[in-house]
């Protein structure tokens, strides 16, 4: 009776997360002390153990990078934890008096000295050649046990690292939009520029750093990345016909589409539209280097920015598609400025006091990070975030080097940069707060980081 | 006219001359005359050669000809490793250095020997090119200057003007000589900037001198410009006087 309805339950929870949502990449912002806690211990198998060390660890480090749960320490916890819901112990049957006794029992994970407000646990086991997860989430503070639970869903990865830090990353994103926390940052891909091959060439890797791949191989100037917003495009800029021009590779088959650049001394710092059917980008088609758009092979050329000065580094509204942030130096010095995407209202965020320039977008829309020289010597660039609507400012980085080319997450809850303030020029994640400053990167100068759903 | 005084001296010479005759004493007897010697074959005779070169004096990698002849002699031999040779004849060598030649004769009357020495001269070193016209690159770097500008400008300093103007003078001379010359107006920021505002500002700095240079008359059409932005610097050092060195136009060789 109890198993028939623990199945039922079950049942119906995989059903509930398979028809759940395409992730909408809603990012909060949480103060730590908002943060729900979660208990994640280490989740066992008969699997091997370094695929288990492997998953455990992603684990861990997805849910805790995503800046919106609080991890209590694994010293807390109780000596076993359940690995099947029919492992939970009914509240009050006897509860062991030695709390390192009570993992069976939720409330051995939501008492003193857990205090979690969430348990994570499951089995990992291999089946044939696959490896198998069965993962659950329950809120531990809610009884009874089919109030406590959240969700629990089966999957099935290879039998090998990367098996297991995939299967880690889908939980653990399934885990973050369970509880209304958008997705993490797991499954998503940073590209970037480095020079770590004698060249500066695009590259990408795993939000951790894990899983580099080189993406040009030009042996020239390759630089100002985009990625268009299904992740199957990488856009930017090379110097290998002499002239800088805009190259478009498909990230699917690795190879170069057609883009017809227009004749000009300097076409440069494209970024696809929402739509991702068109792009915005410089040129000096004009005289001075002027914001244009076109279709993705670059015919259907308009004009959309009217300066008798440098124009550059557009960067469109991802949500409403319809605003355009950029870089003028109209007012003698480089600073950002937002306009219609048809060229009217243009209007200027940025204070005049020092060089701001490199304007992203949050995936809402709504705020616009940038790297600003107020305060600091010229070159000397803090990262500052800005509400588009209410102009209220916040500033990120604090003089630590120079910190440039600031880019949102796709769960908007995290920026990606580059700084020297640890030597080199090395890429660095913050929260979207500026809290929890990780260094991503460590071979060869890193820099012009973009952040991609994957 | 001969003169009383000397047909005197002359008859006291001639009575002196009688009276010394008068004074010599009586000759002994003659000795008898040898025996005749013993008849013999008469001795062979002694084998002569000369030698010569003609010519005596050459330029390393020509040839001279050596000529002898000898007589009475049946061989000759010739050292520096010819070896047997007629007895008179000649013979091309190629020395490549001051060579002696000796010629060694044997004859039933002995040997004789006889040497030339033949002057081997070093070339005369080959003629100096004539002096070679600078390709257009060294030209161009010789007579065209980089220009400066302030950090986040490109308008032509006043500073600049001067140069710019001389480089307008060097450009149209170099392009009346060089038909095919063609130039690159490179536009350089320093590493301060962004690195995407520095492309657009190295852009215009370019252009600004490319329409500078082309209001004093150079042809537009052989001037091109490109923008490196920050990414070519000239120098790293995080100072103003290497800042400045970057924040430059630069006229290269056009691809």
């Amino acid at each position: 009776m109890k198993l028939q309805k623990t199945l039922f339950t079950l049942l119906f929870a995989l059903a509930a997360v398979a028809s759940a949502q395409e992730p909408d990449f809603r990012g909060i912002v949480r103060s730590g002390g908002q943060m729900p806690s979660i208990a994640v211990p280490d989740i066992r198998g008969l699997v091997g153990t370094e695929n288990e060390s492997t998953f455990n660890t992603t684990l861990w480090n997805d849910l805790d990078a995503s800046g919106q749960l609080r991890m209590v320490s694994k010293s807390f916890y109780p000596r076993t934890a359940p690995r099947r819901a029919e492992d939970i112990q009914p509240t009050g049957d006897n509860l062991p008096v030695d709390p390192g006794d009570r993992g069976l029992w939720l409330v051995g994970w939501s008492d003193p000295p857990v205090s979690a407000r969430y348990l994570v646990f499951g089995a990992l086991e291999q089946s044939s050649d696959r490896l198998v997860l069965n993962g659950f989430v329950y809120d531990a503070t809610l009884e009874p046990v089919q109030a406590a639970y959240v969700f629990g869903k089966r999957y099935y990865g290879t039998l090998d690292e990367k098996g297991a830090q995939t299967i880690a990353h889908d939980f653990s994103r399934d885990i973050l939009q369970s509880l209304g926390l958008g997705t993490g940052l797991a499954g998503s891909r940073i590209y970037f520029r480095s020079d770590r091959s004698g060249f500066p060439e695009i590259w990408s890797m795993d939000y951790d750093g894990q899983n580099l791949k080189q993406h040009t191989n030009y042996k020239n100037i390759v630089m100002t990345p985009a990625v268009s917003p299904d992740g199957t495009r990488l856009a930017f800029t090379t110097f290998v016909e002499g002239q800088p021009k805009i190259y478009i590779h498909s990230l699917e088959t690795g190879r170069k589409l057609t883009f017809y650049n227009q004749d000009a001394s300097l076409n440069t710092t494209p970024d696809f539209l929402a739509d991702g059917k068109s792009l915005v980008y410089a040129s000096s088609m004009a005289g001075p280097t002027q914001l244009y758009m076109a279709d993705l092979d670059g015919r259907n050329l308009r004009r959309i920015s009217y300066s008798r000065t440098i124009d550059v580094d557009p960067v469109v509204n991802p949500k409403t598609g319809s605003q355009i942030a950029f870089t003028s130096g109209r007012s003698g010095i480089p600073q950002i400025y937002l306009m219609d995407i048809d060229g009217a209202n243009v209007r200027k965020l940025s204070g005049g006091e020092g060089d701001a320039v490199q304007a992203a977008w949050d995936p809402k829309g709504e705020q616009i990070a940038f790297s600003w020289t107020r305060g600091f010597e010229p070159g000397n660039y803090n990262i500052f975030v800005m509400n588009v609507a209410s102009q209220q400012l916040v500033q990120l980085t604090h003089g630590a080097g120079r910190n440039e080319h600031p880019v949102f997450s796709p769960s908007g809850t995290h920026i990606v940069f580059d700084s020297n303030r640890s030597g080199g020029t090395q890429l660095w994640t913050m929260r979207a707060d500026g809290g929890q400053p990780r260094r991503l990167t460590t071979q060869g100068k890193n820099t012009e980081p973009i952040w991609a759903i994957r | 006219m001969i003169s009383k005084r000397k047909i005197a001296l002359a008859t006291l010479n001639i009575s002196l001359a009688l009276f010394a005759a008068g004074c010599k004493k009586e000759v002994p007897p003659q000795p008898p005359p040898p025996p005749p010697a013993p008849v013999q074959a008469p001795a062979p005779a002694r084998p002569t050669v000369t030698i010569s070169a003609e010519p005596s004096s050459i330029e390393r990698g020509k040839s001279a000809t050596l000529r002898w002849s000898s007589s009475n002699a049946t061989s000759a031999s010739l050292n520096q490793g010819i070896g047997t040779v007629p007895a008179s004849g000649s013979r091309e060598i190629f020395p490549t250095n001051t060579t002696s030649y000796t010629i060694e004769v044997t004859g039933a009357g002995g040997n004789a020997t006889a040497s030339v020495e033949v002057v081997v001269r070093a070339p005369p070193p080959p003629p100096p090119p004539p002096p070679a016209r600078d390709d257009f690159s060294t030209a161009l770097r010789r007579s065209v200057n980089d220009t400066y500008y302030d950090y986040d400008k490109y308008d032509v300093r006043p500073d600049a003007e001067p140069v710019l103007r001389a480089n307008a003078s060097a450009l149209k001379d170099l392009f009346a000589s060089y038909a095919n010359g063609r130039v690159l107006v490179e536009g350089h920021c320093d590493e301060r900037g962004s690195n995407e505002y520095n492309l657009a500002l190295g852009d215009r700095r370019a252009s600004a001198a490319r329409d500078f240079l082309v209001t004093l008359g150079v042809s537009a059409g052989k001037l091109s410009t490109v923008s490196y932005g920050e990414e070519r610097p000239q120098c790293t050092t995080a100072d103003e006087s290497c800042w400045q060195r970057n924040r430059r136009a630069h006229f290269a060789v056009a691809p």
